[in-house]
């Protein structure tokens, strides 16, 4: 849902990055926090317990540069992944714009990413919203694991797993060293700024203004 | 759907939100829609990251809303925050917004919740009908 404003020629968009937890989602957010110039970003925001697991959310908002005139912000939000905050993820999906799953290359994860990917699919139908529909991209973290003592899924496998029915843009990362951290966002900002100019345009159409 | 502030509608939620800090010697006002985006603001907030406060704040909002099921009640229509020298009072504006007034002891809690409830009716017609306009694109 994102808030078109006319006076001020802004576009706010949500993105929110879901998985399940410990799969990196905040290590994404803190990692972009990290590079980018104080000028295009706020402050990182987040509610935490003690034992650094996201309680409600971590939030960052970014500058993205300009569309047709237009500033476009967006800001950028995590879920807890525990199976048990469930009435959380929904409260941050509300008027969600695009949604990036990340997923755990660990093979001990396997059952929890196709766990959260249905549960992503299930809390967005409630709001009447397919996952077919929403701008999605899909992270696979955590590669830089590989050729170490803890065993990876295959890409092959994890493609099959979550990516089969969806066919969204995915991409490798390791949050932690910061590959594929940008590219996902890229992707995902390009994604929902694509979807918001087409409803610009309609609107211009229309001529609200 | 998506939500389009227009000029017009930003002018009369200004004047709303103007008229609130005038009457009510509150520091600032601010309007956000329950997703946590920052629809307007008014007063004097220097140092505050509104964007933060906006998503805290619709955080906050949303999880009284379970508490509020949890007990068997709707929702709770109204939030208080009493800090040594700033407060903080959050009121539901309809179905998809809410009103956050920061203010200080210069002012009462009294007066502030006179202020935003002769406030408040007209405020959600004005946010009602612009995401009805949304609604239909």
């Amino acid at each position: 849902m994102p808030f078109i404003n006319f006076s001020k020629d802004e576009i706010q968009c949500k993105i929110v990055y879901y998985g399940p937890g410990f799969c990196g989602k905040t290590t994404n957010l803190q990692y972009i926090f990290s590079k980018t110039h104080e000028e295009t970003r706020g402050k990182m925001v987040s509610i935490d317990t003690k034992g650094d697991r996201t309680l409600f959310f971590d939030l960052l908002s970014l500058n993205l540069g300009k569309i047709r005139g237009m500033d476009i912000r967006v800001q950028l939000y995590t879920v807890p992944g525990q199976v048990h905050y469930d009435a959380t993820r929904k409260l941050v999906l509300k008027g969600v714009d695009g949604v990036v799953f990340v997923a755990d290359s660990l093979k001990v994860q396997r059952k929890k990413n196709i766990e959260s990917l249905i549960n992503l699919a299930k809390n967005l139908a409630e709001k009447g919203i397919s996952i077919r529909t929403i701008p999605l991209v899909i992270q696979y973290n955590k590669r830089d694991l590989d050729g170490t003592d803890s065993e990876i899924l295959p890409m092959e496998t994890l493609e099959k797993d979550l990516n089969s029915m969806l066919k969204v843009p995915s991409f490798t990362a390791s949050a932690l060293k910061g590959a594929g951290v940008f590219e996902t966002l890229r992707a995902i900002s390009k994604l929902v700024v694509k979807d918001v100019s087409r409803k610009v345009m309609m609107m211009d159409k229309q001529q609200v203004k | 759907m998506n939500v389009v502030i227009t000029k017009k509608d930003l002018e009369k939620i200004d004047s709303c939100l103007g008229n609130m800090i005038s009457t009510s010697s509150a520091n600032a006002v601010l309007l956000i829609d329950r997703s946590g985006q920052l629809i307007a603001h008014h007063g004097d907030t220097p140092d505050i990251d509104t964007a933060s406060l906006a998503a805290l704040t619709a955080a906050n909002f949303g999880a009284t809303v379970e508490i509020a099921r949890l007990l068997g009640e709707e929702e709770f229509t109204l939030l208080f925050h009493k800090g040594r020298s700033e407060n903080v009072y959050f009121s539901a504006v309809g179905e998809n917004a809410i009103l956050v007034t920061l203010f200080d002891d210069k002012t009462s809690l009294g007066l502030v919740r006179l202020r935003i409830s002769q406030m408040v009716d007209e405020l959600s017609r004005i946010v009602a009908s612009m995401f009805e306009k949304g609604r239909k694109r």
